[in-house]
């Protein structure tokens, strides 16, 4: 397991004569086993964070680091759940979950083995030999994740996984997650925009203003989590309706909202 | 696929299509015959259909210049999928090399640009210097009519890929190597097809230039020996076996396409 690290990181994109500032200037640590999760506004420069972590992009100042280690390029070691799944359509979800491991060096039983697990604990089963187009969302986004844990990555980083989802099925996906974390903890970095499933599944929460992308405010969820008790409650509207659970929520829409009042645009 | 016409808000029934079909068809013939029969040209210039099917049958049963016309279109046969399986063969690879590096695309872009507008029938004087009438004079006419479709579109095809795919391959850790095979080539495999129905045409078409020079035998060569001796049923019945033949290989290949663009 391991940290990521975010160190003074700008990210600038250049559209003709004009510069955008994506990213301005962001420090961050996410602990080992932290589940952190960035909301804020579309355009605030939270996917980019993401991505830089990831390697497929590179910071135009200050580093990135997991594990202590600089990204620089991207690796098996840092999974990544796209919102748009990125499954691949030509091959089977036994081949999709089982593409990652076959880059590293496990012998096929292993890797056969770890496979099966993740069929079964995200509920895969029978659906082994479908291909993707073949699935709903849900179980699509679900071989995602399958794909993303089975590598046992240093952490995982997850681009609005649920974003494409319907409310339904993004409830069910919101509770397997959390299931998932449980059994299997990592340091996750999560992208969203609903601040809901944010409070929900993260221990952090990171909320980031809009051009320049900075941050804005981090709130601490685990404390209140673990005091209040929502570990217990099985379902999640029910652990949404808590008064601990509003309190937060309101108070991370007022700082959003915050900034649409002070936005010229 | 497909695209709508404009005009298919008329969508013709199955009926009115065959009708039309025959339609056109015996209004050519028809001309032929008249044109035949009023004598345009000496008759021996201008056979009427029926002397060419005749000719067809009795060329597909009795040798005409060492073979049959069966055994001159097997020879043609072979000669085709030999040049189009080297251009299969070598533009592929190319292509997927060409869209995943920057240095190979480069090098071969510039080169490739400016060979490929030169008629493949322009390379019959090189082909019958180096290879005389043996099987390299042709194939290699062949293939350079059938490889610029198989490079255009596996390179298209590969470069234009949607691009979450390849950041997939990237953060699982794919090599290069396995991103060529496993993402790039099959992603492209729609656009592959489309292009190697291009190049087979091409190909085929390419065939007959190759033999009228740089054979002795197979289709073309065929048709040239019965040009020679002014026998124009015979020259009509090898550009009738040539559209039959080539109307065959695009239904298998287009039966193929559409397979593959069903996944």
């Amino acid at each position: 397991m391991a940290n990521i690290s975010f160190n003074a990181v700008e990210r600038v994109f250049h559209q003709g004569d004009k510069e955008i500032v994506a990213v301005g200037g962001v420090t961050l640590e996410v602990a080992d086993r932290e589940f952190v999760a960035i909301v804020g506004p579309s355009g605030c420069g939270k996917t980019t964070c993401l991505r830089m972590a990831a390697g497929l992009e590179k910071p135009t100042r200050g580093t990135v680091s997991v594990g202590g280690v600089p990204v620089t390029a991207p690796g098996p070691d840092r999974s990544v759940v796209f919102q748009q799944f990125a499954l691949f359509p030509w091959k089977t979800v036994t081949q999709n979950i089982e593409f990652g491991l076959r880059s590293l060096n496990i012998d096929a039983k292993t890797r056969a083995e770890r496979v099966k697990h993740y069929i079964e604990f995200m509920g895969l089963a029978g659906y082994e030999q479908g291909f993707p187009h073949q699935l709903s969302g849900g179980m699509q986004q679900r071989v995602a994740i399958a794909r993303a844990y089975v590598l046992d990555p240093k952490v995982l980083l997850m681009d609005e996984p649920f974003g494409a989802l319907d409310a339904q099925t993004r409830v069910v996906m919101q509770e397997e997650l959390v299931r998932l974390a449980r059994k299997h903890p990592r340091t996750v970095l999560f992208i969203t925009h609903a601040v809901e499933e944010a409070v929900y599944l993260a221990d952090r929460v990171v909320v980031m203003t809009r051009r320049p992308g900075l941050i804005k405010e981090i709130v601490d969820i685990k404390s209140i989590r673990e005091r209040e008790r929502w570990d217990q409650v099985e379902r999640i509207e029910d652990v949404m309706d808590q008064p601990s659970f509003v309190g937060l929520r309101s108070h991370i829409w007022r700082l959003l909202r915050k900034q649409h009042a002070g936005d010229p645009q | 696929m497909e695209g709508y016409a404009i005009n298919s808000l008329h969508e013709l029934s199955r009926r009115q299509w065959l009708v039309l079909t025959l339609l056109g068809a015996s209004a050519f013939i028809g001309l032929w015959y008249f044109l035949a029969f009023i004598g345009v040209t000496p008759q021996k210039f201008l056979p009427t259909p029926l002397d060419v099917v005749q000719r067809f049958f009795t060329l597909s049963t009795e040798p005409f210049v060492g073979m049959t016309l069966f055994g001159h279109l097997a020879s043609s046969f072979h000669r085709f999928l030999s040049g189009f399986g080297l251009a299969v063969a070598i533009g592929v690879p190319l292509g997927l090399l060409m869209a995943t590096s920057k240095v190979v695309d480069r090098i071969v872009t510039p080169l490739f640009e400016s060979i490929r507008f030169v008629a493949p029938i322009a390379w019959i004087p090189f082909a019958a210097l180096w290879f005389g009438t043996g099987m390299g004079g042709p194939v290699l006419i062949i293939f350079m009519g059938a490889f610029p479709p198989v490079l255009i579109n596996t390179y298209r095809g590969s470069k234009y890929v949607d691009v979450k795919y390849l950041e997939a391959a990237w953060t699982l850790g794919a090599s290069r190597f396995r991103v060529m095979t496993e993402v790039l080539m099959p992603a492209a495999v729609p656009s592959i097809v489309a292009g190697l129905r291009v190049s087979a045409g091409l190909g085929w078409q390419s065939l007959v230039g190759a033999e009228l020079i740089a054979a002795s035998s197979g289709v073309g060569y065929m048709m040239v020996k019965g040009q020679q001796s002014i026998d124009t049923s015979t020259v009509m019945s090898g550009m009738l076996a040539i559209g039959i033949v080539g109307l065959l290989i695009d239904i298998l290949l287009r039966k193929i396409q559409e397979r593959v663009s069903q996944r």
